[in-house]
């Protein structure tokens, strides 16, 4: 048993300071920058007050922790090629989020991690790929489509679908139209509901996928929004001819350890911390189905 | 004439109807060109025409009491406007305005009902045609409502980026 316990912690990160070797340990990080995007939606910009900050993948997250307050898990949303500090977008929806998005430059927290799987960046090679996010989704998907970006050469057909609830709520406005810019990119939002000055598009982001060109045999799908959506999206891709195990989604729960141990994030037989957050589809499927999960 | 009957054959909504039901649409179809800001049609008009959007955005939208006009949907190119004209009593019931220049085929709804009612085979295929399109709507309302209502609570309950 104890040695079972012992597989499920991550260990073995090479490029992790040496004081991060204990994944329930928090480490001590500064806030290098804090960006507020919306009045309850901010950026931090964190770095270790010692060492290197470890190697991540993008769609993993990390435990921050406001000391006095508590913990939380929150998805990386920069870069992974940019080496000096972790990214995370935070929205105020609770005592310790609330207090992330409070933070100021040079604040200190607690951070413990990378925990978690995260998106097919590689395996998605060879082939278009369509991202579809909903609301705050956008964050923890930015890392990959920085990735993607980064390599667009290795990639077919590249669409980013972003839906959020009105145009106030739109967030990441600069890479949007950044990527907008970009020739080899196709970028389209859409929002919930909107007044006369909007002249974008207004509907349910999964009505922009039937608009999308790619070739459903040859495309991997990023999906991150609520459970809900999620389930009608995952439809509306399998309709659309994209295999269920090409389609990933990232799962959200509440987390406690992040390190397989507690059980506070089972989904059915797996743990959203180790076995995702990002899941493939076709493993999703069957336990989305049972309600009492 | 002969451009429409291309038109309305190659579009996807229209290529299954049977030779004599497309040909007798084409005969109840014109085109339209509509400036930016302008309306195809108003909330509680008599919904007599239904249009097939060939290019340009359209926003549907309804106007709270005492409130300013909100867009709950746009359309696009190839995209159907309207349904009303199948459903009594036939009143639209939210206005339909052209975001930029549109340009679209209107398909005279009165001449249509009628037809159908003479014929039940074009009634059935247009109602086979028809309501697809309106599920997918009502799919897509009810995903708008749960974003609504997600909003609404978000401050006060988990999400996808910040649990606690």
């Amino acid at each position: 048993m104890q040695k079972d316990l012992a597989l499920q912690i991550p260990t073995g990160k090479t490029e992790v300071s040496p004081a991060a070797a204990d994944p329930l340990v928090p480490q001590r990080y500064r806030v290098v920058s804090a960006k507020r995007e919306l009045a309850d939606l901010a950026t931090l910009k964190i770095a270790p007050v010692s060492g290197t900050r470890p190697a991540f993948k993008a769609g993993q997250f990390n435990m921050l922790y406001v000391f006095g307050v508590g913990e939380v898990a929150i998805s990386m949303s920069g870069d992974p090629a940019e080496e000096e500090a972790f990214v995370h977008t935070i929205r105020n929806v609770g005592l310790v989020s609330g207090a992330l998005t409070k933070l100021e430059a040079g604040a200190m927290i607690g951070v413990r991690g990378p925990f978690g799987k995260g998106w097919p960046v590689e395996a998605a090679e060879g082939s278009d790929v369509i991202i579809i996010t909903s609301g705050l989704g956008l964050a923890p998907v930015r890392s990959a489509i920085y990735r993607i970006l980064a390599n667009r050469e290795r990639y077919g057909h590249i669409a980013i679908l972003a839906g959020f609830h009105s145009p106030d709520d739109l967030f990441f406005r600069e890479d949007l139209a950044h990527w907008r810019q970009r020739l080899d990119v196709s970028v389209e939002v859409t929002v919930s509901h909107a007044g006369r000055g909007w002249r974008g598009n207004v509907g349910a982001v999964q009505e922009l996928i039937r608009r999308t060109a790619f070739d459903p045999r040859e495309t991997y799908a990023m999906v991150c929004a609520s459970e809900a959506k999620m389930r009608y999206m995952a439809g509306v891709l399998s309709d659309s001819g994209v295999a269920a195990d090409q389609i990933y989604f990232a799962m959200e729960r509440n987390m406690k350890c992040a390190a397989g141990l507690c059980g506070r994030c089972q989904f059915g037989p797996d743990f959203i911390c180790k076995d995702g957050p990002v899941m493939r589809y076709d493993r999703l499927a069957p336990i989305l189905a049972v309600r009492e999960v | 004439m002969e451009g429409l009957e291309r038109i309305l054959k190659e579009h996807p909504f229209f290529a299954p109807f049977a030779k004599d039901h497309l040909d007798l649409m084409v005969g109840c179809a014109r085109n339209h060109r509509f400036a930016a800001g302008q309306f195809l049609f108003h909330e509680s008009d008599p919904a007599n025409e239904f249009f097939l959007i060939r290019h340009g955005k359209v926003a549907l939208e309804i106007v709270p009491p005492g409130g300013a006009p909100v867009v709950f949907e746009t359309l696009n190119d190839g995209d159907i406007v309207g349904a009303s004209w199948l459903i009594p009593p036939y009143r639209w019931m939210f206005d339909a305005r052209a975001v930029e220049l549109t340009r679209a085929i209107g398909l005279d709804a009165a001449c249509l009902r009628g037809k159908c009612d003479a014929d039940p085979r074009l009634g059935y295929e247009m109602m086979k045609r028809f309501l697809p399109i309106l599920v997918s709507r009502l799919q897509a309302t009810r995903l708008q409502i749960l974003d609504f209502y997600e909003n609404a609570k978000r401050l006060g309950t988990p999400n996808s980026n910040g649990k606690n």
